[in-house]
């Protein structure tokens, strides 16, 4: 249907002829305790405990890094890295350039939540021609970056992508949808989110290592009015009370508990 | 003012998560002594049922073009405008996750997702969500007037109701959506991972991808959907769809059935919420059995069979 319509045609053909030159990518990283951290609260269980955590790239971001990089290196243009948070991050962000960006903007506001966040990002994102985040962020889980800078800057946002390729003006993707997955096609700007599966991580070499540190790490003031929500305060989830372990000579034993002691099948 | 709720249609049914969806909406209602107004886009279904669940209003929008986040938020947002909602419920599926961070944003209302709980009012509109994976919870101000609320699967139970609902079945104008739609590939009869009430899942315990099947039976018999480690999609022995943890998908079912699979915390990240857990492993000091309610140790492959034959003998 779509091909056989003939402006669309003219599109695609000029777009054979004219592919974005120097495409521009913007990345967006958050900065997140560490896979194997333990997740504790402090001061009346308002404050997140940071206390000896290790902050990481977050793992989808890393992938929406790669998969730019590798976009931009196939058809030329550049990846520009973008991080709403303190200084504290910097570290973090040298490690997105390490991997091969050109540059990064560090917002400078303490990011509250993903409607905060996006809102800052929006004010510097409409010079690019593709915009990446990941799924989620592994912290707060929020998942909605990309769906709120596809609406503030009225471009699509395909969320949990497993591919993105780009041919002629054309980006394609893969993504996961309820019990499947589905392809869908995009001219012209849009906002993805990485999901597993989307490529293997690029991990920076000593040459990438020393080439981030003189690479440009620009800071600008926050412009958002934010005031979406507000974390009060966190709570663990209730520990277990213990393992009933069930004989293995007498595994059939466990379908008949959980029929009629936990009640659950 | 009413309380919009999204449902989702799928196989020509509604979906589990939609009773869900909107039993949650009408305690929420009845909190705020206000009305529920169910809608669905698509073909099919019988509006009416969702009186059942609690829904005063039911609007089934018949639209023929593919779901595409751009233009279903702009529909949707119509339809809440319509309304005069000023809070909508969605269900923290794919579909909603892609719908309600668009909607919100045309809405000017405060988002929160993988919502677990009803709100609290008192003064403030305050809800619990998880976080950290699953690591945690946090409670959460809502400070815009208007709200989007995307609510996890199994996280409430369905409720009945004895009214009944008024159904509107109408057309709207489809926007046009900058992205087409060139494939869907599901995976049909299968029960997903998301919102499946009982997972059997496997590690690298099981050794190769030529057992899976074990752990294929023992889902097939209890009507569970199926899931694995990291290591596990890693090594291509199972899709990545099926992969659960911190950096997999959470789930929350009511039973999690884990065999050969250690228990790293990245992995109980994704799994914790689980109302019982079960692991299976043949090392006694296995993490997995601290987080576990019930635990055999001993050999998958001696245990599975017998599981699969008890349940067949309940069934
Ligand atoms: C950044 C990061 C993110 C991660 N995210 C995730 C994630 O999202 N999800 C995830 O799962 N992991 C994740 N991991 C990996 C995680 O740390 C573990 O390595 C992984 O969960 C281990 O998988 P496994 O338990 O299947 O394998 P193993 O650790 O190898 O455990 C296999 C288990 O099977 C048992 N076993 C062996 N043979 C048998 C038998 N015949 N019968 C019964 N039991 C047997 C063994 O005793 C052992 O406990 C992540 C790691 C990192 C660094
Ligand atoms: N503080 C931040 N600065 C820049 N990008 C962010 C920030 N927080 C989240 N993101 C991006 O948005 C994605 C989804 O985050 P969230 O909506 O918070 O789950 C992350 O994977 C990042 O790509």
């Amino acid at each position: 249907m779509f091909l056989s319509n003939k402006p669309v045609k003219k599109f695609l053909f000029l777009c054979q002829l004219y592919p974005i030159a120097g495409m521009k990518i913007l990345v967006c990283i958050s900065v997140v305790p560490d896979t194997t951290s333990k997740i504790t609260f402090v001061e009346n269980n308002t404050q997140f405990n940071s206390a000896g955590v290790q902050y990481i790239l977050n793992p989808y971001d890393e992938l929406a890094i790669t998969r730019g990089l590798e976009i931009a290196e196939a058809n030329g243009g550049s990846v520009s890295i973008v991080h709403v948070g303190l200084v504290e991050s910097e570290p973090v962000i040298r490690k997105a350039l390490s991997m091969g960006a050109d540059e990064a903007i560090r917002i400078d506001a303490l990011a509250s939540d993903s409607q905060h966040v996006a809102e800052e990002i929006a004010k510097i994102a409409s010079d690019y021609d593709l915009i990446l985040t990941g799924r989620e962020s592994i912290d707060y889980n929020g998942g909605a970056v990309c769906g709120i800078l596809g609406a503030l800057l009225d471009i699509p946002s395909i969320n949990v992508v497993t591919r993105i390729d780009y041919a002629a003006g054309i980006f394609t993707f893969d993504r996961d949808i309820d019990g499947g997955r589905e392809t869908i096609r995009c001219e012209g700007k849009c906002v993805a989110s990485a999901q597993k599966d989307l490529c293997e991580p690029r991990i920076p070499t000593m040459r990438g290592i020393m080439a981030a540190r003189s690479k440009p790490l620009q800071i600008i003031a926050p412009q958002g009015k934010g005031n979406f929500a507000t974390y009060s305060n966190f709570e663990l989830p209730p520990s277990k009370t213990g393992v009933k372990l069930i004989p293995a000579n007498e595994a059939g034993k466990l379908i008949d508990l959980l029929k009629n002691e936990a009640k659950i099948i | 003012m009413s309380v919009l709720v999204f449902v989702e249609i799928g196989d020509g049914a509604f979906k589990k998560t939609a009773f869900e969806a909107v039993s949650y909406s009408r305690k929420l209602a009845d909190m705020l002594g206000t009305q529920v107004v169910a809608v669905a886009i698509g073909k099919g279904v019988d509006g009416l049922e969702l009186g059942k669940y609690g829904a005063q209003k039911v609007r089934i929008l018949s639209c023929s073009s593919s779901f595409t986040a751009d233009a279903h938020s702009i529909m949707l947002h119509n339809m809440v405008h319509e309304s005069g909602a000023s809070i909508v419920v969605i269900s923290n599926t794919y579909t909603g996750k892609s719908l309600a961070p668009r909607l919100a944003q045309l809405m000017d209302a405060s988002l929160a997702s993988n919502v677990v709980s009803l709100p609290t009012l008192n003064g403030e509109f305050t809800v619990k969500r998880a976080v950290f994976s699953g690591k945690a919870f946090a409670y959460v101000h809502l400070h815009k007037d208007k709200k989007v609320i995307a609510i996890t699967p199994n996280s409430f139970d369905i409720k009945h109701h004895e009214g009944i609902a008024t159904l509107e079945e109408f057309t709207m104008t489809t926007p046009i959506s900058k992205t087409t739609i060139d494939s869907v590939n599901k995976v049909s009869g299968k029960i997903v991972l998301t919102e499946a009430e009982v997972v059997v899942s496997g590690g690298r315990g099981l050794k190769g991808p030529e057992n899976w099947h074990l752990i294929e039976e023992l889902a097939a018999v209890l009507g569970a959907a199926t899931a694995c480690s990291k290591p596990v999609s890693d090594m291509g022995w199972r899709p990545h769809s099926e992969h659960v943890g911190q950096t997999g998908i959470t789930i929350k079912p009511n039973l999690y059935i884990a065999v050969g699979i250690s228990g790293a915390i990245q992995h109980l990240a994704g799994v914790s919420a689980s109302k019982v857990i079960v692991a299976i492993n043949k090392d006694p000091e296995a993490p997995f059995f601290k987080a576990a309610d019930y635990g055999i140790v001993g050999d998958a492959f001696e245990i599975l069979p017998q599981l699969i034959e008890a349940t067949k003998k309940y069934a």
